[in-house]
C-alpha cells in the first residue's frame, strides 16, 4: 500500500469524522480514489474506525462494487439484465473483450481497464447499457459504439473525454398520469402543507389508502402511525431508492425529473411521524445521479425546506442525506437496507422488531419506496380522498410501469391501478407477446392466456417492472437467467437461499446441456419442484422466498420448455466421470480400462 | 403361540451395506442398535456387507451406502448397488455431501499423489482417485437420505423399521437434528 492510498483514505475518513456507521460510504469513496481496496488499506480503515479487520473485510467482500483484488483504472461493467441480453449485450461484451484482449472479469496486463458484467442498470428501455467506474453510464450500445469505446480505452482516454452523447439517459415517459405529470404549477407550497398538524397529514395518507410501491403493498399510513407511536426521541425516514429489481427503472426517472416531489414526500413523512433524519438509499448503479440530487438538496436547504425549522415550522428540524449503495440487490429489502446504512453487510434482520419499532441505530424508522414518497407529495396537496378515488377498491392511485423487452415503445407508462396487462401491451406495441414478467424476477411471469388480468394488489401486484417476451423467446432460458441472478445476489446468510439458489442453477444448467447433452430427465424436473417448495418455505427473508418465482411460473405455464430438455428416460449424472480421473491418469500414466469410467449409467 | 395358527413364513428382506469413502463410523453406529440386532435378524438377511464378508452384491431390497465417491472403484460399487437394490439409502454426511474426504477437493489430486509418493504407483489393480470426492447422489439416483455423522443408532432402527413395514421412511426430527 502506498502513501497516496493512505492519504486518500485519510481524507475520506476525516470527511466522515471516523464514523463506523459510514463504513460503506468510506469504502466507496476511498475506492473511487484508489481503484481497489487492498487488505492493508482495509486494516488501516478498520483501525481508524475502531472496527476489527474482519468487520471491514466482511463489508468489503459483501458488496459487488467493492474490489479486494486489483482492478483496472477504468472499470467497464455491462448491464446483464435479460433485456440487455435480448438486445445483444453478450455479443457486444465479447466484441469489446476481443478488441481489448481481455476476458470478461479480467483486468488487462497493464492495469488500464477491466471488463465485467453487473446486474441490471435500470436502462432497459435504452440498452444495452454499461457502467463506467460506477459513476458514468453508456446507453444504446451497438457495434460501432463498442469499437469506438475500445479505441478510447486502449488510448487511455479518461471517460470525461468520451463523447457526451454516449452518456445520454432519457426519461422515456410514454404515458404520464398524475405522478409523471408532476406537481401543478399552482400546487400549494410545501411550507403550507407542513404547517398542518402531523396527525392531520397522517390521516390524509390513511384516507388515501396509499400502499407501498416497493412491491409488498403495505399500507403507508399504518407504517407511519406505528413509527409515530413507537417510543423514543429520535426517528428516521428512509427513501428506498435501491431500485435493484431487474427491469425496473421508474425510480431512476422520478429521481431525475421529480426529485423535489420525492423530497417533499419524505419531508411530509418526517413531519407526520416526528423524524429528524432522512436518508435516500441510492443504489450504486445510480451513482451518476448523485451530483444532481445533492444539488437539489442544497437548493432546498437554501430555501429553508430542510434543516432547522424546516419549511418555517418552528421545532421541525429535518434534513436528508444520500447514502450510495455498492451493488447488492438484497439491500432493497428494508432491514438489509438499514444494515447497509449502518455500515454493515446487507443481511436482512430478523423481525420483529420491525424497522418502525427499531430501525436505523435502533430508532423507529419509516422506509418507503421512491414512488410512494412521490405519491405522498401529491396526496398531501390534493387530499386523501382524491387519491382514493383513483384505481380500485384494494389498490388506490396510479402505478408507474417500466416497460421493456419485445415491444415497439419501451419506457415508462403510468396508469391507474387495475389496468389490464393487455391494455399496457397494446399501448407499448407488443402484439406478439407470449409472456410478461410483471414486477421483475421476484414478481410473476404472466402467460398470454392471463393478459386479461389487472395489475393491482388484489390481482397481479407489481413493483414496477414489465418485461415483455415475444414468441421468439425461450422462457426456460429467461428463468435460467433469473436463477443465476438470484444465486449471485443471495446474501449468503441462510442455507436454503445460499445453497438452494445454486442448486436451482445447476439443475437448470443440466437441462440446458451446459455440461453435456441428453442428461436431463423427469427426475431433474421433480427436483426443481422440490427446490421451489423448499425455498418458498424455508428462507430467512422474502427475497430468498421469491427467488424461485420465475422457476415456479415457467414450470407451470411453459412446462413444455422443460420437458423438451428432459430427453433421458432415467436419471443421468451431470458429472463427466471419465474427466474426473484426468489428474490421476496424468501422474500415473495409466491408460488401461480401469483408468477410465463411463458417465452414462448404462454404457 | 397356539398350535392352531402357525404363522406363514415371511420372506426376509435382503439388505446390503457398504462403506465407500467413509470411515465405517456409520456401520459402527448401526451396530449400536445393540440387542435389537436379534430382532432385526429375524426380519432381514444380509447380502454384501462388512458383516458377512460377501464380496459382490446380489438382488436386494435395501442398500445402505456409507461414504462418498473417492475413486473409480467406489463408482463401480455404487453402480452395482444401484442396479441390485430396490431402495438405495445414502447413509451419513459423507455419502450425502462428500464429507470430510471432500476437504481435498480444492487441491489437485495428481499433485497430492506426487507429494505423498516418491514414485506414484501405476498398478492397474489400484483404483484411480477422482479429481473431486463426490456425494453419491451426483452419480446415481438415491431413494432415501439418512443424515448424521454418524446417524444415531435409533435413526438406523427407525429407518429399517419403516422400510421393513413398507412405509415411507419418516425422519423423526429428534433423531436427525444436530444443532
Amino acid at each position: 500500500m502506498n502513501d497516496a492510498a493512505l492519504a486518500a483514505a485519510g481524507t475520506v475518513l476525516a470527511r466522515w469524522r471516523q464514523d463506523p456507521h459510514a463504513l460503506v460510504q468510506i469504502l466507496r469513496e476511498t475506492q473511487a480514489l484508489t481503484h481497489w481496496l487492498p487488505r492493508p488499506l482495509l486494516a488501516h480503515i478498520a483501525r481508524a474506525l475502531g472496527l476489527t479487520s474482519a468487520q471491514v473485510e466482511g463489508v468489503a467482500g459483501f458488496y459487488r462494487f467493492f474490489h479486494t483484488r486489483p482492478s483496472g483504472r477504468v472499470r467497464v461493467l455491462f448491464s446483464d439484465n435479460i433485456t440487455d441480453r435480448m438486445l445483444g449485450s453478450e455479443a457486444l461484451l465479447a466484441r469489446l473483450c476481443a478488441r481489448l484482449g481481455v476476458a470478461p472479469g479480467e483486468t488487462d496486463a497493464a492495469g488500464r481497464f477491466s471488463v465485467d458484467r453487473c446486474s441490471c442498470t435500470g436502462l432497459c428501455d435504452q440498452g444495452p447499457a454499461l457502467l463506467v467506474d460506477h459513476h458514468h453510464v453508456v446507453t444504446r450500445l451497438d457495434a460501432s459504439r463498442v469499437d469506438a469505446l475500445a479505441d478510447l480505452l486502449l488510448a487511455e482516454a479518461p471517460p470525461d473525454a468520451w463523447p457526451a452523447e454516449w452518456f445520454r439517459v432519457d426519461d422515456g415517459v410514454q404515458r404520464a398520469d398524475v405522478l409523471l405529470q408532476g406537481l401543478a404549477a399552482d400546487a400549494p407550497a410545501l411550507a403550507g402543507v407542513l404547517r398542518r398538524a402531523p396527525q392531520a397529514l397522517l390521516d390524509d395518507v390513511a384516507q388515501s389508502r396509499l400502499r407501498g410501491r416497493g412491491g409488498a403493498g403495505f399500507p403507508a399510513a399504518r407504517k407511519w402511525q406505528a413509527c409515530r407511536d413507537a417510543p423514543g426521541p429520535l426517528r428516521c425516514v428512509v427513501c428506498n431508492a435501491d431500485e435493484g429489481e431487474p427491469g425496473t427503472f421508474k425510480d431512476r426517472v422520478l429521481l431525475s425529473a421529480h426529485a423535489d416531489a420525492v423530497f417533499d414526500g419524505m419531508t411530509v413523512a418526517a413531519r407526520a411521524v416526528g423524524a429528524q433524519q432522512g436518508f435516500v438509499y441510492l443504489r450504486g448503479e445510480y451513482r451518476y445521479l448523485l451530483p444532481q440530487l445533492e444539488a437539489v438538496l442544497a437548493r432546498r436547504r437554501a430555501q429553508g425546506l430542510l434543516g432547522r425549522d424546516a419549511g418555517g415550522v418552528a421545532g421541525f428540524d429535518f434534513d436528508i442525506a444520500i447514502h450510495v449503495g455498492a451493488g447488492a440487490y438484497v439491500c432493497g429489502e428494508e432491514s438489509a437496507l438499514i444494515e447497509s446504512l449502518e455500515g454493515r453487510r446487507g443481511t436482512p434482520r430478523i423481525r420483529p422488531p420491525f424497522p418502525v419499532q427499531a430501525g436505523y441505530l435502533g430508532r423507529p424508522t419509516v422506509v418507503n419506496n421512491v414512488e410512494t414518497f412521490c405519491a405522498v407529495a401529491h396526496i398531501a396537496r390534493r387530499g386523501g380522498a382524491w387519491w382514493a378515488g383513483i384505481g380500485t377498491a384494494e389498490s388506490s392511485g396510479t402505478k408507474i410501469h417500466s416497460v421493456s423487452g419485445d415491444c415497439a415503445r419501451p419506457g415508462l407508462y403510468e396508469y391507474p391501478l387495475g389496468t389490464t396487462i393487455a391494455r399496457i401491451l397494446e399501448d407499448c406495441g407488443a402484439p406478439r407477446a407470449q409472456a410478461v414478467q410483471v414486477g421483475g424476477p421476484s414478481g410473476a411471469c404472466v402467460p398470454a392466456s392471463e393478459f386479461g388480468r389487472a395489475i393491482a394488489f388484489e390481482d397481479v401486484p407489481s413493483a414496477g417492472a414489465f418485461m415483455v417476451f415475444d414468441g421468439s423467446r425461450d422462457l426456460f432460458e429467461v428463468a435460467r437467467h433469473f436463477a443465476r441472478f438470484f444465486a449471485h445476489e443471495s446474501c449468503g446468510l441462510c442455507t436454503p437461499c445460499r445453497v438452494g439458489t445454486e442448486l436451482v442453477v445447476r439443475r437448470l444448467d443440466k437441462l440446458a446441456h451446459a455440461r453435456g447433452a441428453g442428461r436431463g430427465s423427469a427426475f431433474d424436473i421433480e427436483r426443481l419442484h422440490e427446490l421451489d417448495t423448499l425455498l418458498h418455505g424455508g428462507t430467512h427473508c422474502g427475497l430468498g422466498a421469491s427467488a424461485c418465482n420465475p422457476l415456479r411460473d415457467t414450470l407451470a405455464h411453459f412446462g413444455r420448455a422443460y420437458v423438451q430438455r428432459s430427453t433421458a428416460d432415467h436419471f443421468e449424472p451431470d458429472v463427466d466421470l471419465d474427466a474426473e480421473l484426468s489428474s490421476a491418469r496424468r501422474v500415473t500414466g495409466r491408460t488401461d480400462a480401469g483408468a477410465h469410467l463411463h458417465t452414462e449409467q448404462t454404457p | 403361540m397356539s398350535a392352531a395358527a402357525a404363522p406363514t413364513p415371511v420372506r426376509k428382506l435382503r439388505v446390503a451395506t457398504v462403506s465407500l469413502g467413509g470411515c465405517f463410523g456409520c456401520h459402527m453406529s448401526l451396530l449400536d442398535i445393540d440387542e435389537r440386532l436379534f430382532e432385526l435378524i429375524e426380519k432381514v438377511e444380509f447380502d454384501r456387507s462388512p458383516l458377512t464378508d460377501i464380496k459382490t452384491v446380489g438382488p436386494c431390497d435395501i442398500g445402505l451406502v456409507e461414504g462418498g465417491l473417492c475413486n473409480a472403484e467406489n463408482v463401480e460399487v455404487l453402480r452395482a448397488f444401484r442396479a441390485h437394490c430396490k431402495v438405495l439409502v445414502a447413509v451419513g454426511a459423507c455419502a450425502i455431501t462428500g464429507g470430510l474426504p471432500a476437504l481435498r477437493n480444492h487441491l489437485d489430486v495428481g499433485d497430492i499423489l506426487q507429494s505423498v509418493y516418491a514414485r506414484v504407483p501405476d498398478d492397474p489393480e489400484l483404483p484411480l482417485p477422482l479429481n473431486r470426492v463426490l456425494p453419491i447422489h451426483e452419480v446415481v439416483q438415491i431413494d432415501v437420505a439418512l443424515p448424521g455423522c454418524p446417524p444415531p443408532a435409533d435413526a438406523f432402527w427407525q429407518l429399517l423399521q419403516d422400510l421393513i413395514a413398507g412405509r415411507a421412511p419418516q425422519h423423526l426430527p429428534g433423531l436427525i437434528r444436530y444443532d
